[in-house]
């Protein structure tokens, strides 16, 4: 029972990781670059989520969709002044960048809102679901729904619509989905839109269940979502949203039955061994080398 | 064959700048025409008489980073208290507070800047690792420190595994670990009415939460406290406590011990009421703040002990005044133990200085000297304590109070 | 490339190694003479160790990642390995071996070697991945690497050693030292590293650096690099050569966080976090790949920037995130470099023959 307990607390953790490791992943599969400010975007979602419910009085769901619009404004603004400018330049040089940004929200929402911790508001359910001796709550459960209907949503997307093929094709082939008539910037654009909209979403979630508000929020749980992201196999859909749910699954287990202390390593040793076995994550596409 | 002509140009004007203003910086401090680099006193005294009759006080805290929070409101609440000082008229002062962004090596340079500036006595760091490394320069230059916040023993001692070989110049304001964790175990195993399980969580890769922990285990077993579970969590692990939780109630614990600070602390009080887990929560100074933490619903906190020296509740005059100029310098901000202990620190300068007849033309080795000597022998009152004394060793005593939340606010609990 | 040329220090094939070691030896003549003639301000004097230590660390991530082309996240691992190392031994020396430079020494040589075989023991499974995957695994690898150290109490007394892992299980007799005491690290470290020692590890990583890149060994790592499958056609080892590189990077990362942990008395093992390895990847990319004398040159400015942004208080962290940005579009805008190439093809005409440097 306390085992069930464990995995479910773990599958709601994981939920959140997931949601946030499809933007990592997206941004990777299209535009080819590791984008360390994503976690500071979630970071910003959660301020404007926190503001809209505390000081403006919005009602849930208005507060989640004006935290989507500015995270949205924002990752896209990030994408066309940061990295747009950068797009023929090294692999690293574009991660320094993304650095800097990450350096830059920081510092920004510190100035902005101080560094002392804010308290999310529970504004989602705080009772729980009891079966038997075992206890859900509605958050958790909460949680993982939206993690399944974001994933069901974005495969829909990236399979049934023509932004969604267009994706697909600049993922496969920018040169040749320019040749087209793809719109590659474009794509670029929405798919940082996408990442960044969902990060905003993430911040909900994930403020929900831990409800503490500060300028370096977004850090940890950006590098453990980049881990989950390519745990899966980076630039995969799916891959992103199993990575994320065995990494919650694997943290919350290793913690439990393990250490707490060690716990971190253990996640990342996992990661290793998979890696070892699987070097392009557990659903990433073996590439073959052309000479 | 990539851009790198440009980047070296651009290095090389960037260089040029910062060249130039290193030289700058060098003769500033550099006037008091002094050969050896290791002497402050001629520097601190030359740019003092410059200032004309301020002492210089330097100090330094994270004000920017993670730990943010503790620097800012140190930084805040001591130059609340020299505007006041130096508003009554008497000795001037003048308060410069550098970033260290809770790191050892900036410390040491934050260090290098505030002696350069030419400072005379000094509030040291605010967090524990930087100011140990900042100490053994304190004690080599010989400047006066106190700390507010930098509560672990090698902050104070050159030998801190066996508590041997204090500094003597370096005071602390508020308690040091160990003497936190004692106080605690014996508070609890002189009330058995709160429980006998203790479980705790603490934060172990934090020298506070971790010392206060040490000590406070090895306490329990000499007064027979059952500790059941101890569970940590660390920087990367600080927002999911359902295992901690889960693992504490099933061992049955009916008290849980928190010696962490009140961030944590409110994630673990919601989590655990999440859980519908609701032992007799216990914290220590740290704890205080969870009360004006921005958004909490103190509900949550109804019933936490805790064991702390300031409380931004309290009614008497120094307090309420304090709380009151706080909020209106930080809008709305009030103020944690960080900022309290900091004003006290301010406040016990300044009455140290006049009682010694301190003046600023002194160099700060003299005024170390003075300083020593006033504090190990006078009592001090202020918010976080009546009749607070500290030892030849740099620690202070005073006695924390505890208190229990109920209704949101701090009362009062006998004995 | 004919052995008998390396001699000539003009050459222009070597114009590199010449301006780094003019550089080293220059910046240090000038700061000594500075330092001794009490211009220098404490400010930058407690900078010149740290400095140094980070050159140090850079250069071996500049080898790994420009010359053998691997993105490796983890450096601060490695340094983290060679600083606790190196602490643990001076702290257990001190009663043997009492001269500060001996022990220094001693303490830097066992950091550097420990870390090396760190270096090897990772190299073995991360070398066989690639491209980001690789950067991952030693990211993780760091993480790792921290974590360890976090849970590691190291004590000794006249009883000897004792050691535990994750829970504190030291009892140590009056008079005995934690040298490892879990996340607080290690306090109370005497500091015997210097200036001079710091200048010195500069020049010896330079001189493995540059007899790596200009030997046999080095230009295999560079065709593994540009094209791995053909490298391999021609009889390269693979996994040898890429190891070696990977080695000596970790070596010197070892080196570099052995001086800087013998900088300070007190150590936890949260600063070599993945904060610091990117901050040192900031250094090697901005100082531009492959070329040491950029990565000495940016890692100065880049150290030295926040300290000089004091003044603007709570902003200087904003204004540092903004230059980085700045330089980053700047370096990369097509424009400016259309320009540099063209001013530079003007002035650097004929002088073809650094292309062994740049990247």
């Amino acid at each position: 029972m306390e085992f069930l307990s464990y995995l479910i607390n773990g599958l709601g953790l994981g939920s959140v990781y997931a949601i946030i490791a499809l933007g990592y992943t997206m941004v990777y599969g299209i535009a080819k670059m590791l984008n360390f400010a994503h976690g500071d975007v979630i970071m910003i979602g959660a301020y404007v989520a926190f503001f809209a419910l505390t000081n403006f009085g919005l009602p849930l769901i208005p507060a989640v969709l004006l935290s989507v619009i500015v995270c949205t404004v924002l990752g896209v603004t990030i994408e066309r002044l940061a990295y747009k400018p950068l797009r023929q330049a090294s692999s690293l040089s574009v991660l320094i960048t993304a650095i800097g940004v990450s350096y830059f929200l920081q510092n920004g929402a510190q100035l902005l809102w101080s560094s002392a911790t804010k308290v999310f508001p529970a504004v989602i359910s705080n009772g729980s679901l009891n079966i038997g001796s075992l206890q859900i709550s509605y958050l958790t459960l909460i949680t993982i729904c939206v993690c399944i209907l974001v994933m069901a949503a974005l495969t829909l997307f990236i399979n049934r619509t023509s932004t969604g093929r267009a994706m697909r094709a600049c993922s496969e082939d920018k040169g040749a989905a320019a040749l087209m008539g793809i719109n590659v910037n474009f794509i670029i654009s929405v798919t940082f839109a996408i990442g960044s909209g969902l990060a905003a979403i993430a911040s909900v979630l994930l403020c929900s269940t831990y409800p503490s508000v500060f300028p370096t929020l977004g850090a940890m749980p950006g590098i453990k979502a980049f881990t989950a992201a390519v745990f899966g196999g980076i630039g995969s859909i799916p891959g992103a949203f199993l990575g994320g749910l065995l990494l919650g699954v694997i943290e919350i287990l290793a913690k439990a039955y393990i250490s707490t202390q060690l716990s971190d390593a253990i996640v990342f040793a996992v990661l290793i061994v998979v890696l070892l076995i699987k070097p392009t994550g557990l659903l990433g596409r073996k590439l073959s080398e052309k000479v | 064959m990539k851009n790198h002509g440009l980047v070296k140009k651009v290095l090389a004007a960037l260089m040029a700048v910062s060249m130039m203003a290193a030289l700058t910086a060098c003769g500033g401090s550099g006037s008091s025409g002094s050969a050896d680099s290791a002497e402050a006193a001629p520097a601190a005294e030359a740019s003092a008489e410059a200032a004309g009759g301020v002492i210089k006080i330097g100090g330094s805290g994270p004000l920017t980073g993670g730990a943010a929070v503790y620097g800012t409101a140190v930084k805040d609440a001591a130059e609340l208290a020299v505007a006041e000082i130096n508003a009554k008229g008497g000795q001037q002062f003048e308060l410069r507070f550098e970033d260290d962004a809770h790191d050892a090596e900036k410390a040491v340079t934050a260090y290098g800047a505030l002696k350069d500036w030419g400072m005379q006595i000094s509030l040291c760091t605010v967090t524990s690792s930087p100011g140990a490394a900042a100490a053994p320069l304190y004690d080599e230059d010989n400047i006066f420190a106190i700390t507010p916040s930098g509560s672990s023993l090698a902050v104070i001692y050159q030998d801190a595994d066996n508590a041997a070989n204090p500094y003597g110049n370096i005071f602390q304001m508020c308690f040091t670990d160990p003497n936190q964790g004692v106080a605690s175990a014996d508070y609890l195993a002189a009330h058995p009415d709160l429980g006998s399980k203790v479980a705790v969580i603490y934060k172990n890769d934090d020298n506070y939460s971790s010392g206060v922990f040490n000590k406070f285990k090895a306490e329990s077993e000499v007064k027979g406290l059952e500790i059941v579970y101890d569970g940590t969590f660390d920087d990367s692990n600080a927002s999911d406590f359902s295992v901690q939780l889960t693992k504490a109630q099933a061992a049955g614990a009916d008290i849980l011990f928190l010696p962490i600070y009140y961030e944590p602390a409110s994630l673990i009080l919601t989590q655990a009421n999440q859980m519908g887990y609701a032992p007799t929560v216990f914290g220590i100074d740290g704890m205080d703040g969870i009360l004006t933490l921005e958004g909490f619903d103190t509900s949550l906190a109804e019933g936490v002990y805790l064991l702390t020296p300031f409380s931004a509740d309290a009614t008497d005059d120094l307090t309420k005044n304090f709380v009151e100029n706080y909020k209106a310098k930080k809008d709305g901000e009030i103020p944690n133990q960080f900022a309290a202990d900091a004003y006290d620190c301010i406040y016990a300068i300044a009455q140290a200085v006049e009682a010694a007849g301190i003046t600023a033309d002194m160099s700060a080795s003299e005024i170390c000297d003075k300083l020593v000597g006033q504090f190990t022998s006078m009592t001090f009152n202020g918010l976080t304590g009546q009749n607070v004394t500290w030892s030849e060793t740099g620690e202070v005593s005073k006695s924390p109070k505890a208190v229990v939340i109920q209704g949101g606010v701090y009362v009062g609990v006998e004995d | 490339m004919k052995n008998k040329k390396q001699l000539f220090i003009f050459d222009p094939a070597y114009r590199g190694r010449t301006a780094s070691f003019t550089l080293v030896i220059a910046a240090y003549v000038i700061l000594q003479a500075l330092r001794s003639s009490g211009n220098l301000s404490s400010l930058f004097a407690s900078l010149l160790v740290p400095v140094t230590c980070y050159i140090v660390a850079a250069i071996g991530l500049n080898l790994n990642v420009s010359v053998s082309g691997e993105l490796n996240l983890g450096q601060a691992g490695f340094m983290s390995v060679g600083a606790f190392t190196a602490v643990c031994v001076s702290g257990r020396l001190v009663a043997a071996v009492s001269a500060g430079i001996p022990r220094l020494i001693i303490s830097i040589l066992c950091g550097a070697v420990i870390a090396a075989l760190f270096g090897f023991a990772i190299g073995v499974p991360v070398l066989k991945l690639q491209g980001d995957y690789l950067a991952i695994v030693t990211l993780a690898f760091g993480q790792i690497i921290k974590s360890l150290i976090t849970n590691m109490y190291l004590g000794f007394d006249e009883n000897g050693f004792q050691f535990s892992f994750v829970e504190n299980k030291c009892s140590l007799a009056p008079g005995g030292k934690m040298l490892l005491n879990g996340p607080m690290g290690a306090t109370g470290t005497q500091r015997i590293a210097n200036f001079t020692a710091g200048t010195v590890l500069i020049i010896i990583a330079l001189i493995i650096v540059y007899n790596l890149i200009y030997s046999k060994s080095g230009r295999a790592i560079m065709a593994c690099r540009d094209n791995r499958i053909a490298a391999e056609l021609t009889g390269i080892h693979i996994a040898n050569t890429k190891m070696l590189s990977f080695v000596v990077s970790a070596g010197l990362a070892g080196a570099a966080g052995a001086l800087y942990g013998l900088n300070y008395s007190t150590l936890v093992p949260n600063k070599f976090d993945f904060n610091t390895s990117i901050l040192i990847l900031v250094y090697v990319v901005l100082g531009g790949l492959g070329n040491m004398t950029g990565t000495i040159i940016s890692t100065i400015v880049l150290v030295l920037l926040p300290e000089l942004l004091r003044s603007l208080q709570d902003y200087r962290m904003l204004i540092y995130a903004i230059v980085l940005i700045l330089i980053m579009l700047i370096t990369n805008n097509e424009k400016v470099k259309t320009m540099t190439k063209s001013l530079r093809s003007r002035f650097a005409a004929g002088r073809g023959a650094d292309k062994k440097e740049a990247a």
